[in-house]
């Protein structure tokens, strides 16, 4: 029926072999007729020839139906085809068009902030500067080892990765740092990536910053007067200076800013473990030359408006606390969204997060989201800043109350949870009482009797050095607290939190104006730090709330095997009811997914509050929460209420903020506190001296 | 391998075509489009016209799907083996390779000035047609993608204000700052990168390498009043000397970059409402030494052309970053016209006119290049881009030879004649009775669209200026163009000078404008500080350009063209239209080298401080592409300068890397130029 049809096909099809076979140099008798066509490559001798060779072709072949082959080809074409077309289409579209589908399913849009504030007349007024946080700055490579031949310049963090998705162990070999040092393995200089495009999208279309600095455009703001302070987030503070001389930097452009501004003082929107690198910055400034920036004790004072601290772990987050003992974590959100299945165990074995492991435990700045405070901060064995404890019962009922009808107030119902164990082994040990529980000290336990096979190992983890002895002392202990977390991770890497120890300190200071707090380990840390003495300027605490956040955790020791890291989180470990606290191993506490409130917002709402002595010039502290809500559609994408706690950039009420705050406005303008959680009566249930 | 393979699937395929289509088979082809349905029966023809029918687009899908999964294949297989072959050492990187084995080491931080054009511009507020491009490039990287898919709305976004050369209200346009913010204007043309990723060898990074991106459209002053990008450049420049030691910075300025920076040195040690207010030994304690790539101290005649009528042999840069956007075929004329009327808002092209007059330039019958033989391929290699469409005639084996000394003096000459004639035999109609004439405007050009001032000059003014026989030198120039474009001139010349100082202690020089001009302002007191002048000579540059009225009169149209008819005769410099003199293709040897081997050497009243000046010059070879070209771009590739600036940048001084290096006739012209020093 169809046999032309099919002639013209088997021509092709013979055609196409000959000439695979030609370039693989093998010989098949299949083909062997279509050979001397092959042997002319000039076109002119090719046309002379094809009769003749055409018709022994045919009759081989002539019979011959679709193929399988050429179903493939076909489909693929047709797919390409249809695929090539509808990107014409698209791109021949106007603009406007998924602005007019929007509209037109949704209703009309609200403003953008940044466009509402400009009919009201706002303009640019003081300079911003935007620090941004772990994980979303940028980096990029200027000097690497072999297998990163031609990708100088290159992103290796952030953007599409560069290049370095196809080599994932060299791209781990670049982004760790060295183990003893802290810094750049030797013949490997990676970089923080500087200017507004080192975090104003972490990877294509997932915006960091951008949504703010667009609407900071949008009132007049330009590259003149807005500096992203970029760093390199896997150094230690201290080191950002000793290597880059990031700290130097700031302060340089800080004073231009300034200058270039007639003398406005900046404002300053750090996000995330920003706030802890700001907090350095400040202290570092004003700290006389050869330590310190030798800025002056008034330069905060004569350069800084305000400082808006967005999602700020000034205390830390139980979510490290995972990440330094077995690198898990329910989400590294950002690094989820860019990878989806690397951090899947079951990608690429369990493999993958000994890698991750050994590489995210090269990072010295992972050790200042510790939880700091220790049990004043954290809560202990048995009570904890967020929960009630036994004795008042009085007061208990309404509480409770109050916390369920504060507009869904609550994540979940938090009623005999123990916050303050931050790691159990096992659910009972989490729930018991403390005075039945008998915990086994394990710092005396010797480390020693290796296990099986560690020499094979290829990734060098201080876990292979323990011993089984040892591991089973660690869980015997039963629960940990904020405190005694602290000596479970100095025993089981001992190295580890030695360099981490050295440039950050996680306790609660007695006595300020001990000589020994000058060091600058110190810095980073609110509790140990008096805010410089600038009674004019402004602190913010901006943080999403209504969001179940990490804040314990349930742990299992893992079966034994070679090489794997020995505890596990016990995932199937699930509370007794549906709005249980507990699920999949993780007892959760409200917060920003990532940042528990109690870290984000005590220092403003009680630490710094008034004139204490964590800040004796009385500097005006504000707390901003933004209750999260999820996005309306998808056509919104990541939503513009969304407290979590890298989408809060995106968020229009605090970007409304953060624009009055830039364009001249005080606290009071913008309506001082605003909270939802119960964060001022959890500070109270803290008892630190002022 | 893989060239291979593809070359020998064409011919296949255009066969097969061939087959299906037309010649041997015509059974095939009768069923494949069922043409000739007469043949068969009625039921049978239906049912193949169908199959026919089917097939055709069937074998359409098929070749398409073919070629794509063996583009695929081709495409894993050259990923899969990248890894393996990328072994050996990048010709590009060599110097820095070499010299890092010598032990070198980056010691002074290093400043790079991009020129003009080569910077990125980016948009931060714009008009309706521009949604969605907030902070997306419109100048270099995708940004000509923008101008392919809305080019009115580009350039509208692109142009200044007509009279403040700022922007206009409601659009934004703000350069790209950072390290990668000039380099790869355009995908595969590089511009700094050849030099970044060499100084990254020797150890340079983020803290001690600065890229000094600025607005390039707009005049210098203005960049500080709307960017504060000078006032940046004095704290980065202060920043990296502080961290790094206390060592001085190595800066590297580019084409205008070089006037740029002169600009800032005047700048910086001026007092503070006009200037950086750095102190009188500013420049002293934080510069080491400038090496001006390709530099335009005394301005490139390039830019007369391209204000007078936006044409040139070529506007390198442009071209080679948006190819087509001036062919004339593409958009019609009036691309051109666009160019221009774009272009003429940009207060910098001005700063590129010719400095110093006929002292410099030469006048009516004298040019310092008097001596020069235009013999490029006996000296040299003579080099043509296929992108000359000016140049239709490129046989780079003719041999020119001259007699008389070209005219160089006449940067722009009505008619062939006027451009060869002694001066006495010229009609001598000054300028100015033209200018009294020309009270009749015509006012009806409802052409308003394309503005480019030439709307409102009457055609009988155009046509006296364009008679034939009329000369213009590099001092009558300004006349002409302050009539063809005087609100241009006007404002642009608020911001810049193109004289000589008589004393340059007159106080009138610490006015702004004549920062620029490295004959009307002092070198900064900094005994100790080194001047380079690197450049490449033997590629022949545009010296002054022969004009015609052009045939058309209609609305929208620019009045003058190169004559593109007229070539000279075997052995002349001239070419159509065009005559050429000695320089890296866009620059003249004369503005490049002038300042290094004269005018700043010793101590002269423009160098009153004795900084020491040295011309590296750079010669054109035959394979005049890649590692050893020296055209006005490329030279940044050049791996003899590259390793110049490394070593320089390692701290070496100019006696170290061996003093001037002299090719071209620069020293004799230098001489023949009268300028008091």
């Amino acid at each position: 029926m169809s046999k032309p049809l099919s002639f013209y096909r088997s021509y092709f099809l013979s055609k196409t072999m000959s000439f695979l076979r030609r370039r693989n140099g093998t010989d098949s008798s299949k083909t062997r007729v279509a050979d001397p066509n092959i042997k002319k490559d000039g076109a002119a001798d090719d046309d002379k020839k094809k009769d003749e060779y055409k018709i022994p072709q045919r009759r081989n072949y002539g019979s011959k139906k679709w193929s399988c082959w050429d179903n493939c080809c076909w489909f693929i074409g047709l797919i390409c085809s249809i695929w090539w077309f509808c990107l014409f289409l698209y791109n021949t579209m106007p603009d406007s068009i998924p602005q007019f589908v929007t509209m037109a399913i949704t209703g009309p849009l609200p403003d953008p902030p940044g466009v509402k504030l400009r009919k009201e007349g706002l303009m640019a007024n003081h300079p911003v500067v935007l620090v941004p946080g772990v994980v979303t700055g940028g980096l990029e490579l200027w000097e690497g080892r072999h297998c990163a031949e031609g990708l100088l310049g290159k992103r290796l963090w952030g953007g599409s990765f560069g290049e370095f998705y196809k080599r994932p162990l060299c791209w781990l070999e670049h982004i760790s740092l060295d183990n003893d040092t802290g810094f750049d393995p030797p013949g490997i200089r990676v970089r923080p990536v500087t200017g507004l495009v080192a975090a104003d999208y972490f990877a294509t279309g997932y915006f960091v910053w951008a949504v703010v600095i667009a609407n900071l455009a949008h009132i007049g703001y330009e590259e003149k007067s807005l500096y992203m302070a970029a760093y390199d987030w896997r150094l230690s503070f201290q080191n950002t200076e000793i290597r880059d001389q990031s700290l130097t930097r700031i302060k340089s452009n800080i004073e231009l800013l300034v200058a270039t501004h007639g003398g406005k003082k900046v404002v300053v929107l750090p996000h995330s473990m920003g706030v802890q690198y700001f907090l350095h910055f400040m202290k570092w400034v004003e700290t006389p030359a050869p330590r310190g920036g030798g800025g002056g004790p008034d330069w905060c004072a004569k350069h800084i408006k305000a400082i808006m601290n967005i999602g700020a772990p000034f205390l830390g987050s139980p979510k490290s606390i995972a990440l330094h003992f077995s690198i898990e974590v329910r989400d590294i959100a950002a690094l989820r969204a860019q990878a989806p299945g690397l951090l899947d165990k079951d990608v690429l074995g369990l493999q993958t997060f000994k890698h991750l492991m050994r590489m995210f435990r090269t990072w010295d700045a992972t050790f200042s989201m510790i939880p700091k405070g220790g049990e004043t901060i954290w809560g202990g064995l048995d009570w904890s800043p967020e929960t009630e404890t036994v004795n008042n019962s009085a007061k208990k009922g309404t509480d409770n109350s109050t916390r369920n009808t504060g507009g869904n107030g609550n994540i979940c119902n938090t009623k005999g949870v123990n916050y303050g164990r931050l790691i159990s082994f096992s659910k009972d040990w989490a729930e018991t009482h403390s005075s039945k529980i008998e915990r086994v000290d394990f710092k005396h336990v010797a480390k020693g009797d290796k296990l099986t096979n560690s020499s094979n190992c290829d990734i060098w983890l201080e876990y292979h050095e323990m011993g089984n002895r040892a591991i089973k002392a660690v869980a015997d202990h039963k629960v940990y607290t904020a405190g005694s977390i602290l000596d479970l991770l100095h025993y089981v890497a001992p190295k580890l939190m030695a360099r981490g120890a050295s440039h950050f300190s996680y306790g609660i200071a007695d006595d300020l104006d001990d000589p020994k707090y000058d060091e600058y380990k110190y810095w980073s840390n609110p509790l140990e730090t008096k805010l410089p003495n600038a009674p004019d300027m402004e602190i913010y605490s901006l943080y999403g709330v209504g969001l179940p956040t990490e804040r314990g955790y349930i742990y299992k020791v893992a079966p034994p095997s070679d090489c794997s890291i020995p505890f596990q989180i016990d995932t199937s470990v699930d509370g007794d009811s549906e709005d249980s606290c507990l699920k999949g191993g993780v007892f959760s506490g409200d917060g920003d997914e990532t940042v528990p409130i109690i870290s984000a917002g005590f220092m403003c709402a009680k630490g710094w509050r008034g004139k204490t002595r964590f800040n004796p010039s009385g500097i005006r502290t504000y707390n901003r929460e933004y209750k999260h809500a999820p996005p309306a559609n998808l056509l919104e994408g990541r939503g513009t209420q969304s407290g979590s706690h890298v989408d809060l950039l995106g968020n229009f009420a605090l970007i409304e903020d953060v624009l009055r705050v830039a364009a001249g406005a005080t606290g009071e303008d913008i309506g001082g506190d605003r909270v939802y959680s119960d964060i001022f009566k959890w500070s109270e249930r803290i008892n630190i001296k002022l | 391998m893989a060239s291979n393979f593809l070359r020998l699937r064409k011919p296949y395929y255009v066969e097969s075509t061939i087959n299906c289509s037309s010649s041997s088979d015509q059974k095939l082809v009768n069923l494949s489009f069922g043409i000739n349905e007469t043949r068969n029966q009625t039921k049978k023809r239906q049912a193949k016209e169908h199959h026919g029918r089917r097939s055709c687009l069937d074998s359409c899908c098929w070749v398409t799907g073919y070629l794509c999964t063996t583009w695929w294949l081709l495409l894993f297989l050259y990923h899969c083996c990248l890894p393996f072959t990328v072994g050996h050492e990048v010709p590009e990187l060599m110097p820095a390779a070499r010299l890092k084995r010598e032990g070198l080491k980056g010691i002074h931080p290093v400043v790079l000035v991009p020129g003009i054009v080569t910077g990125g511009l980016e948009l931060w507020e714009g008009k309706p047609c521009a949604d969605g491009l907030f902070r997306k490039r419109l100048w270099g990287g995708g940004g000509f993608t923008q101008l392919l898919k809305r080019p009115l709305c580009w350039l509208e976004h692109l142009s200044l204000h007509n009279e403040t050369g700022l922007d206009p209200p409601g659009i934004r346009v703000r350069p790209v700052p950072g390290l990668f913010g000039a380099d790869y204007s355009a995908p595969g043309y590089f511009v700094w990168d050849v030099l970044v990723k060499n100084l990254a060898k020797i150890g340079y990074e983020g803290k001690n390498l600065h890229m000094a991106a600025y607005d390039w459209r707009l005049s210098f002053q203005n960049t500080e009043v709307r960017d504060r990008a000078l006032s940046k450049l004095k704290s980065k420049i202060e920043l990296m000397y502080r961290a790094n030691g206390n060592k001085k910075v190595v800066v590297v300025p580019h084409s205008m970059g070089v006037a740029y920076f002169l600009h800032f040195l005047k700048w910086v040690e001026t007092p503070p409402p006009m200037g950086g207010g750095g102190g009188p030994g500013w420049c002293a304690e934080h510069i080491k030494a400038i090496v001006n790539i390709g530099p335009s101290f005394l301005g490139v005649p390039k830019a007369v052309s391209n204000i007078l009528s936006a044409e040139g042999k070529d506007v390198a840069y442009f071209r080679a970053m948006a190819p087509g956007v001036l062919d004339s075929g593409t958009l019609g004329l009036r691309a051109l016209e666009h160019v221009m009327r774009v272009s003429r808002t940009w207060d910098s092209v001005v700063s590129l006119m010719p400095k110093g007059g006929e002292t410099i330039w030469g006048n009516m019958d004298w040019s310092p290049e008097d001596e020069h033989v235009c013999d490029f391929s006996k000296k040299r290699y003579f080099r043509f881009s296929p992108s000359d469409n000016n140049v239709n005639n490129s046989d780079a084996k003719q041999v020119f030879r001259v007699k008389d000394p070209v005219k160089y003096g006449r940067i722009i000459s009505f008619g062939k004649a006027a451009s060869v004639l002694h001066s006495s035999q010229l009609p001598t109609t000054v300028l100015k009775e033209i200018l009294h004439m020309s009270a009749s405007r015509n006012f009806n050009s409802s052409c308003w669209e394309a503005w480019t001032e030439y709307d409102e000059m009457s055609r009988e003014s155009i046509r006296k200026i364009g008679a034939a026989d009329k000369a213009y030198t590099a001092t009558t120039l300004f006349d002409l163009l302050r009539f063809v474009a005087p609100k241009m001139m006007n404002r642009a010349e608020a911001h810049f000078s193109h004289g000589i100082a008589d004393n340059l202690e007159d106080p009138k020089y610490n006015h702004y404008k004549y920062w620029s001009n490295p004959l009307e302002m002092k070198l900064p007191d900094a005994p100790n500080m080194e001047i380079y002048c690197s450049y490449g000579v033997g590629i022949p540059t545009e010296r002054s350009y022969v004009y015609k009225l052009s045939p058309s009169n209609k609305c929208k149209h620019i009045p003058y063209q190169i004559d593109t008819s007229v070539d000279g005769e075997d052995g002349s410099c001239l070419k159509s239209g065009v005559y050429f003199a000695d320089g890296d293709e866009s620059v003249p040897v004369l503005s490049a080298g002038f300042m290094c081997a004269k005018g700043w050497k010793g101590r002269t009243r423009f160098n009153p401080s004795g900084i020491n000046t040295y011309v590296r010059e750079y010669q054109s070879k035959p394979p005049t592409s890649g590692i050893k070209s020296t055209a006005h771009v490329d030279i940044m590739g050049n791996i003899a300068l590259i390793e110049d600036i490394l070593r320089v940048a390692a701290g070496a001084t100019g006696e170290e890397i061996g003093g001037d290096k002299i090719y071209s006739d620069i020293l004799r012209m230098s001489e023949r130029i009268n300028l008091r020093l």
